[in-house]
């Protein structure tokens, strides 16, 4: 029993994997609420990071990239330990879930600064100059004619990283978040059935990621490009 | 009356609804160098990539050396052809591109040499001396070594030339072949054509717009207009003595922009 | 334990990460090209054979595959008779090579179908066979474009192992949790390994470029 769910092994695979299923929604959901939560935290930090990357002082920008560069190439899981262990020992004590979620978001806001920076640069480039012969201020030409522009064509690639980020929330399992690979690993552990819940787990996933690419599909599709040379 | 070595009987290719041969006839004979001139989109470079296996026909008959080209004869029937025929009619033909598409990871001389080795079956020391024959030919022996991005667009073509003759065909191709050249290298590479055209050992079909050239080295030249010929015969004749409207309309455009 | 006696276990540690990220990198790749060729070959098996496996390992979480091939397939094989039982060694490497490998095979694909058109007549009017088109022509010229994105690849799979820890595969990331059971010395440990993971990672980063520049010569020829 789980989360006050029964599960019946009694009669074969397909009956198990039904008295399991809501339990393993139950996790879907926290799986959901932790990569949702990662995702904002990652676009609030990768856009501070691009910010400070994109400095005129090298003061700023070179540890900027420096910060950037190390937490892309370090594995998520031993930033996650690091967080969980280390933040308590400072005073900082949050619950696990948190504690996930915030490893997301730091190990994915250094993607994020890329995004950020490439959407911005791309139109940047071409319009800057018009901007300029139009006698726009630079802060104007950022807000009113980058900006909307730069805006649609990062969402996609955003999309990606949400679909990327649901795909590592399983690692959060490790500090005992409940997300879905966790509940049917302990659903495993107890029946000794591992074939049915990890199965399901990866089935749900797929159904997951394929409903998230086709939802990244329409964003690409139906966002305003319009007037902007694509390369 | 010889027999042709390629004939287009009533031929049709379409791309979607628009049709760009429209039942078309032509013959080309042994040894005879052919230039088809008319005006963009006349469906003239179309025949050069039918002939090439590179587009379909939808109705007709190309036949090289007698032989159907699209097709086999099964049983008395024809049918469409097999990969393998058209491996084996594809070794009569070679063809130099408007863009060269020389293989761009590939130095000059191995550009000449992979295709005789891998699909002729030559070795490494007969492919290297047949290509070290033809860029002498070329003109371009010191240049063997380099890859085709550190030549000029001139020189490149002449490479792409003795490319297509190192598999030694019987029919040459050229679609367009300076057309992609700066006006200071056109003529090195006419030059090259011009030679294979004086052996007279080939049988040569030319794109082009250059006018002059056409008239200087062709034994027949063919206008093309929506798909058909419009009027073909020797140079002289056609240049000078253009028996259709359309031809003289076409000739008066190109060769006296100002008019 | 005073912690310069860390790095022992941990370089212990770093040399399993090492291995494991020679071999799957370069089973990866291997699948990668098995499985990016065939989704664009002619061949309707193997395309929807390419597909399916592409789909399968890129929609779902490494872990989750992890997990599967070490706690799930046993059972199966038990079921049926076969013994399927892995070692972690082998399961991590499995797992890790099949997920890298898919989304190598979409680099690999996309490579191929980024080479241009007239790169594939020129290769028919020579009367190269398809399969001499792509192995001479095509595949040559879009390896150096495959490079970049496969150096991020290999610094992703680096990061990876560090997730076959959970089932007992003492890598690096096993060792450090190791000495922080043992030693609750939290920040000089985890500290110490993210910069480990990081010189790694460089160090990676720097053979993907040698290996880049060294597919690429013919680009960067000068005149």
């Amino acid at each position: 029993m789980l989360f006050g769910y029964e599960w019946d092994t009694s009669a074969g695979p397909l009956v198990f994997a039904w008295s399991i299923l809501p339990i393993l929604l139950t996790g879907v959901l926290v799986t959901i609420q932790a990569a949702v939560l990662g995702f904002g935290i990652a676009l609030v930090l990768g856009l501070v990071l691009a910010v400070l990357k994109a400095a005129p002082s090298r003061l700023i920008s070179w540890p900027a990239h420096g910060v950037a560069e190390f937490v892309r190439d370090t594995p998520l899981l031993i930033q996650l330990f690091f967080l969980y262990y280390v933040l308590p020992e400072y005073g900082l004590l949050l619950p696990a879930f948190m504690t996930g979620a915030l490893a997301l978001g730091i190990q994915y806001s250094a993607y994020m600064a890329e995004v950020y920076r490439g959407g911005i640069e791309a139109v940047a480039r071409g319009q800057r100059e018009a901007a300029r012969a139009l006698n726009l201020s630079s802060a104007r030409t950022f807000t009113h004619v980058v900006l909307p522009q730069a805006i649609p064509r990062i969402i996609p690639a955003l999309g990606n990283y949400l679909v990327s980020i649901m795909k590592d929330v399983p690692i959060l399992s490790v500090v005992t978040v409940m997300e879905l690979l966790n509940v049917a690993k302990i659903i495993g552990d107890r029946t000794f059935n591992y074939i049915v819940p990890l199965s399901l787990v990866g089935l749900i996933y797929l159904i997951m990621t394929l409903i998230a690419a086709g939802g990244v599909r329409y964003l690409d599709k139906t966002l305003p490009k319009k007037g902007i040379a694509l390369k | 009356m010889t027999e042709p070595i390629i004939k287009f009987d009533k031929v049709v290719k379409r791309f979607g609804s628009h049709t760009v041969l429209d039942h078309l006839d032509f013959e080309v004979n042994p040894g005879e160098m052919v230039t088809i001139i008319g005006p963009s989109g006349s469906g003239k470079s179309t025949v050069l990539r039918i002939l090439m296996t590179l587009e379909q026909i939808q109705d007709g008959v190309v036949t090289v050396e007698g032989e159907p080209l699209w097709h086999e004869r099964k049983n008395g029937d024809l049918v469409p052809a097999s990969e393998k025929h058209l491996r084996k009619m594809r070794e009569k033909l070679g063809m130099v591109f408007q863009q060269f598409n020389l293989f761009p990871h590939m130095t000059v001389l191995r550009n000449l040499t992979e295709a005789p080795r891998q699909v002729l079956g030559l070795s490494k020391k007969d492919a290297t001396e047949r290509a070290e024959e033809l860029l002498e030919r070329v003109g371009l022996s010191d240049q063997a070594s380099k890859f085709p991005h550190q030549l000029s667009g001139g020189q490149q073509q002449r490479v792409g030339i003795a490319r297509a003759l190192a598999m030694r065909p019987k029919i040459m191709l050229f679609d367009e072949p300076t057309s992609a050249l700066d006006p200071e290298l056109v003529g090195e590479v006419l030059k090259v054509i011009r030679q294979l055209a004086n052996e007279h050992e080939l049988t040569m079909l030319l794109v082009t717009h250059e006018m002059q050239f056409a008239r200087q080295v062709s034994d027949r030249v063919c206008f093309f207009d929506k798909g058909r010929i419009e009027e073909q015969g020797p140079p002289e004749e056609l240049f000078t003595d253009p028996k259709r409207e359309r031809t003289r309309e076409f000739l008066k455009a190109v060769l006296d922009p100002d008019a | 334990m005073e912690w310069t006696e860390y790095f022992a276990p941990l370089m212990r540690g770093a040399w399993v990460t090492i291995q494991l990220t020679v071999w799957s990198t370069i089973f990866g790749a291997i699948l990668s090209f098995a499985a990016g060729i065939g989704k664009v070959s002619g061949n309707g098996f193997a395309r929807w054979i390419s597909v399916v496996y592409i789909e399968i390992f890129r929609g779902t979480s490494l872990l989750v595959q992890l997990f599967w091939l070490f706690f799930a397939l046993p059972v199966a094989g038990q079921a049926i008779g076969v013994d399927l039982r892995m070692s972690p060694v082998v399961a991590g490497v499995l797992a890790l090579s099949l997920n890298i490998g898919a989304y190598g095979a979409e680099v690999v694909r996309g490579a191929i179908q980024s080479v241009s058109h007239d790169q594939y007549e020129a290769a028919r009017a020579l009367n190269f066979t398809p399969r001499q088109a792509l192995w001479r022509i095509a595949l040559p010229q879009a390896i150096p474009e495959m490079m970049p994105t496969f150096g991020n690849l290999a610094v992703q799979n680096l990061k990876d192992t560090a997730l076959v820890s959970l089932i007992t595969l003492q890598d690096l990331a096993f060792r450090a949790e190791q000495l922080r059971n043992f030693t609750q010395d939290s920040t000089t440990i985890f500290t110490i390994v993210l910069f480990m993971y990081f010189g790694m990672a460089l160090v990676l980063t720097a053979i993907m470029k040698l290996l880049e520049r060294s597919v690429g010569r013919w680009k960067t020829a000068r005149a």
